[in-house]
């Protein structure tokens, strides 16, 4: 029945964004890498929104394309629509968003992995795991081992559906929402993956046979309508951007035919349908117990959360250009077909629409991630990696930059080096990662800037020389894109040593001074004091500046405008990094048995004894952990460093 | 040895001490303390050598107001505890100069020190042997747990329920940004005017202000009222101190952290505690003028919160009484005019006229006439008519009223930068710390319930 079928350093599972990014960067580091998928015609589907990007997420893209990652490159190569959200606020929140060709997409990221040397891409099931149990262990540790999770054993290997066994060193799960899904429309429900695909059926149970604890999470997407039962008279158009910002830092340049997408707004029948038949929302009728995310709520949802509000606010967009299909934002749900049809047609431009796809929720296993350690790595199985919505996230940017850093890890694991951790000082990823494995997650998560406590550092225009080099020097980043970065750097330590050297006396500058309604000066004043004004852009130099240099780019200038008007903001913030880097600093050794450390309160043995956190500065950020236990934390430390020393000098 | 923040606490013991001490560590504690050392005739000071004691005073660099006169020596890492830069400030003992010594000190931005982290960083930097590190770690457990339990007996009430008041009101705010910042492009949320935002920012600023203002009254609370008894011999004074003494049911120790003093007299009168200043040299000499001279009983005079002046009914005015009426000009003041179980020759005319007559009252200590109307007397008199509630007794501790500050500050800051029309992204970092340091006091973190209030309040998503 089974067979062996083949020898990998590494087995993903799963060709979503996150296993497509994992792939992708362990056969690029060198691994022979097997990537497996339910569908070779789902790989890096777009299952709900057909967009990349936006607050936060778009963040997480440009670490990912700094990083060397793919998800930056394939949205650049198939946008059909592109647009900087934000530009409003102030830097750090600039968040680039962009419609996708959903077709487009997928082949685009299928092409890449095709053509990647060491990578084989394959239609499978996966629905067990090859395991190595240690019993020949040391006997010694065995209470340690009780009270401390530590390791079952390792991961050596998959098995398919069709019996085929393949062996791995490691195995990395990016499931998505496959795992025993069942999808609700209403009454109606049945077991099925995302757009009728096929959900896994298998590996669920077995995974909890390994004593891997999985929960139930659920999310949910909107009807497909016909645009050509769309009334778009009746809708606001939303056009891109005139000058596009690549997501890529590899593209400096982007210029395509961009398509519209629609703004309109529900209407008091529409909330009047959705009361009529709240009883039937699968969500409401109490069928559906899992946790939903509550930043993308259902219509029904925001109906009763929001019952003040008349109206709601919807976007159509397209899925693709060749494609009649259109996704209509805001409007998820898990209504019976007939009462979606009916609620949509009381939308203004929807009167006579058409669905093509209903909406559905759709249901899943996932693992609670705090069983992870940052390198997402399971704690109780070596050389077995987590990413994605297995690990009860949400979004497609989320995945792929877990995808990425679950590959990474998976490679340093095996070549027998230290795993790569961003913190939350360093990147958008580190934060999302700590986040999940640290505090764990009671729904799926979602990246929001406001959960950056260093926001001002972590802008998406300087996302290439926080990461670019790191990443080169993992061996993932092309030596191309580390010049490009290095050259980026230069230019803006050039221009603003230039900036600043360069002295207007005050009868070159006061007139722009004058025109831009900001007070004149007595004496000479140099263009980085000029460009400190909030009044004053780089652009409005032109007019001034004697070496005024049209040719810079875009992407330059950004950096040192941001540098120079909100160097005092960011000095400051700078600061509390230097703060958080030293206890980020001060690593607990993995075998640390805190239930014989005494001064530390009950709770706090507990929950550090399960979660097992890197250093004191994740030990803090542990609910249940209070900064006394830390102090008396680093007192145990010192003393045992002591004891080690003293026991060495004997 | 990792660089870290410099830390300060009081170091001697509350209760009776002719020396109180405070003791700073960290690399900052020399140049900090520098700045509010003087010496004897108040000039600043140039160099500190390490280990020689100094004799000078502590001055508010704000307002250049004598705190205290202090001994102070200062240690060089790594000789000392620490094996960090310390100093130390030896000044009067009680609770009075130590408590402002160390708001002085935390102005100046040292921290406060945890429980238990002088001797925790003595450990980590190698001071005390590894025989004591389990010492170490219990002591930390235990102090923090004992101060945990002072800190929420403190928080219950009145104070508690009006920060997390203010924090509620300061997330809303901090949400209203956030949901601006992250969504309002793609969502049809509100989006925060910056005149809202300011709006807001005032209302709590002034609320803020409001409690450290209340601070004040704590402190009173919390220190005792300083009165001083003045009056020529023989009017009564030691009869006076005596019978307060006697009317005062709990005296000292049911008041946490005062301290009696060698010239201090504590007793607490209907619940208010007061602190009778330099009542040695009241009994004996019964002249407080003539032993101090003229110069040291104006200063005395100065840091009095209220004076209470005797006159002999059975006399007229004299041209000592005169005297010290002119000293106690802009002094709360009770004329307390004793002896009416004599014939009486004084009248109230032979005052200036300055002198309030509703605050004059008569009495006969030798035949404990009128003592009601005497406490009544003081009470109104320090308090204005306010009545003086257990739920007034507001922000007490020391700790609290700095993070107010910080707040209050971080809020003005973050006002400055609305009115400058900077972007909200990098103005909410004032306002993250107005939220922190409000959340220090009533000891909640900050960022999940920050999205949870978003999620709960506004309606976002695709």
């Amino acid at each position: 029945m089974h067979y062996e079928a083949g020898q990998y350093d590494l087995v993903v599972v799963g060709a979503g964004h996150a296993g497509c990014e994992a792939a992708l960067a362990a056969s690029r580091m060198g691994m022979r890498t097997l990537l497996t998928t339910i569908s070779l015609d789902a790989v890096a589907l777009l299952a709900c929104n057909p967009s990349i990007g936006g607050t936060g997420k778009g963040h997480l893209v440009r670490e990912v394309d700094a990083l060397g990652g793919e998800m930056g490159l394939t949205i650049d190569k198939t946008f059909i629509q592109s647009k900087m959200l934000n530009t409003a606020k102030g830097p750090a929140v600039h968040s680039l968003r962009a419609q996708a060709d959903k077709w487009e997409y997928q082949q685009a990221m299928k092409q890449v992995l095709e053509n990647q040397e060491n990578l084989d891409l394959l239609q499978a099931e996966v629905v067990d795991l090859v395991t190595v149990t240690d019993d020949n262990g040391q006997p010694e540790s065995q209470s340690l081992k009780e009270h401390c999770h530590l390791q079952k054993g390792k991961v050596a290997g998959v098995v398919t559906r069709t019996g085929a066994i393949y062996r791995s060193q490691a195995v990395i799960l990016a499931t998505g929402v496959y795992l025993k899904s069942k999808v609700f429309m209403g009454e109606i429900h049945y077991e099925s993956g995302p757009s009728g695909l096929f959900p896994a059926q298998f590996l669920s149970e077995k995974l909890r046979a390994m004593g891997i604890e999985l929960r139930r999470f659920k999310t949910g997407t909107p009807a497909r309508v016909d645009a050509r039962t769309v009334d778009f008279s009746k809708m606001e158009r939303q056009d891109g951007d005139q000058e596009i910002v690549p997501f890529s830092f590899a593209n400096e340049h982007l210029e395509i035919q961009q398509l519209p997408c629609w703004l309109s707004r529900t209407t008091p029948e529409t909330k009047a349908v959705i009361e009529a038949n709240l009883h039937r929302s699968a969500m409401y009728s109490g069928q559906i117990k899992s946790t939903g995310v509550r930043y993308c709520p259902s219509i029904e949802d925001k109906v009763v959360k929001f019952s003040d509000k008349p109206s709601h606010q919807f976007f159509l967009e397209p899925e693709g250009r060749n494609t009649t299909e259109m996704y209509v934002q805001g409007m998820s749900t898990s209504m019976p077909e007939e009462v979606q049809l009916a609620m949509y047609r009381t939308m203004i431009g929807l009167e006579q629409v058409r669905i093509m796809r209903p909406g559905y929720a759709i249901e899943y296993d996932c693992i609670d991630p705090t069983q992870l350690t940052l390198s997402l790595e399971m704690k109780a199985w070596e050389n077995l990696f987590c990413a994605g919505q297995f690990n009860g996230s949400s979004g497609y940017e989320e995945a792929a930059a877990q995808g990425l850093m679950a590959g990474i890890n998976a490679v340093l694991k095996l070549k027998g080096k230290a795993p790569f951790i961003l913190d939350r000082s360093e990147a958008y990823i580190g934060v999302l990662i700590d986040d999940l494995v640290t505090k764990g997650t009671n729904e799926p998560y979602r990246m929001m800037t406001s959960r950056a406590e260093y926001r001002l550092v972590l802008r998406q225009d300087n996302a290439d020389t926080r990461l670019t080099e790191k990443s080169y020097h993992l061996g993932l980043a092309t030596q191309e894109r580390y010049e490009a970065m290095k050259a980026k750097s230069e230019a803006v330590t050039n221009e603003m040593n230039r900036l600043q050297k360069t002295i207007l006396p005050p009868e070159s500058i006061n007139p722009l001074l004058v025109k831009k309604g900001s007070s004149t000066v007595k004496i000479g004043l140099s263009l980085l004091d000029a460009l400190k004004r909030p009044e004053i852009d780089y652009d409005d130099l032109a007019s001034v500046d004697p070496q005024y240099n049209a040719q810079l780019s875009r992407a330059v200038i950004t950096q040192c405008e941001v540098k120079i008007k909100y160097q005092g903001y960011i000095d400051k913030q700078l600061k509390s990094v230097e703060q958080f880097r030293k206890m980020e600093h001060r690593l607990l050794p993995p075998e640390l048995d805190y239930h014989l450390i005494a001064g530390l309160r009950l709770e706090a043995r507990q929950k550090l004894s399960q979660l097992r956190p890197l250093s004191l500065g994740q030990a803090s950020r542990i609910s249940g952990v209070s900064p006394a236990d830390i102090s008396v934390l680093l007192v145990y430390l010192e003393q045992q460093r002591r004891m080690k020393e003293k026991g060495e000098d004997v | 040895m990792v660089q870290e923040e410099t830390i300060a606490a009081i170091a001697t013991a509350t209760g009776e001490a002719g020396i109180g001490i405070v003791r700073v560590s960290g690399g900052e504690a020399l140049e900090k303390v520098r700045r509010l050392f003087y010496d004897a005739s108040g000039r600043s000071v140039e160099s500190l050598p390490p280990r020689r004691m100094l004799y000078g005073q502590i001055r508010n660099p704000e307002n250049s107001e004598v705190v205290d006169e202090v001994l102070m020596v200062y240690m060089k890492a790594p000789h000392t505890y620490t094996r960090e830069d310390v100093v130390e400030i030896q000044c009067h003992g009680g609770t009075q100069s130590v408590r402002r010594i160390m708001a002085l000190l935390l102005a100046q931005g040292i921290r406060g020190a945890a429980p238990g982290e002088f001797t925790k960083r003595a450990f980590l930097n190698g001071r005390l042997d590894l025989s004591q590190a389990e010492a170490v770690m219990d002591l930390i457990s235990a102090r923090t747990e004992r101060s945990h339990q002072a800190a929420m007996d403190q928080l219950e009430g009145f104070l508690s329920r009006k920060v997390r008041l203010l924090r509620e009101r300061m997330l809303a705010l901090l949400a209203e940004m956030e949901v601006s910042i992250d969504f309002s492009e793609e969502e049809d949320v509100e989006v925060a005017t910056y005149d809202s935002l300011m709006n807001a920012s005032r209302e709590l600023i002034t609320e803020i202000d409001g409690l450290i203002a209340s601070a004040r009254t704590g402190k009173i609370l919390r220190e005792g009222i300083k009165t001083i008894i003045v009056g020529k011999p023989n009017v009564g004074k030691s009869s006076l101190l005596n019978a307060l003494l006697r009317e005062s049911r709990a005296i000292v120790t049911d008041i946490p952290g005062t301290t009696r003093d060698a010239i201090e007299e504590q007793l607490n009168l209907k619940g208010i505690p007061m602190v009778l200043m330099d009542t040695a040299g009241i009994r004996e000499t019964e002249d407080l003028v003539e032993q101090l001279g003229v110069e040291r009983t104006r200063l005395l005079f100065e840091k009095a919160d209220l004076v209470i002046m005797m006159l002999d009914a059975s006399t007229h005015l004299s041209r000592e009484d005169q005297e010290i009426l002119s000293m106690i000009k802009n002094k709360k003041t009770l004329i307390l005019v004793n002896k009416t179980d004599l014939p009486s020759l004084f009248s109230e005319t032979e005052l200036p006229d300055w002198v309030d007559r509703n605050q004059l009252l008569r009495i006969s200590l030798l035949e404990e006439a009128g003592m009601e109307a005497l406490e009544e007397a003081l009470i109104t008199l320090v308090f204005q008519g306010e009545t003086l509630e257990k739920e007034k007794e507001m922000v007490t501790n020391l700790r609290h009223q700095q993070a107010l500050e910080v707040a209050g500050k971080a809020l003005q800051d973050g006002l400055q930068a609305l009115e400058n029309q900077l972007p909200l992204d990098f103005l909410q970092v004032d306002y993250q710390t107005a939220m922190d340091s409000l959340g220090e006091i009533v000891g909640e973190t900050v960022r999940e319930d920050l999205v949870d209030y978003i999620f709960s309040h506004f309606c976002i998503g695709k």
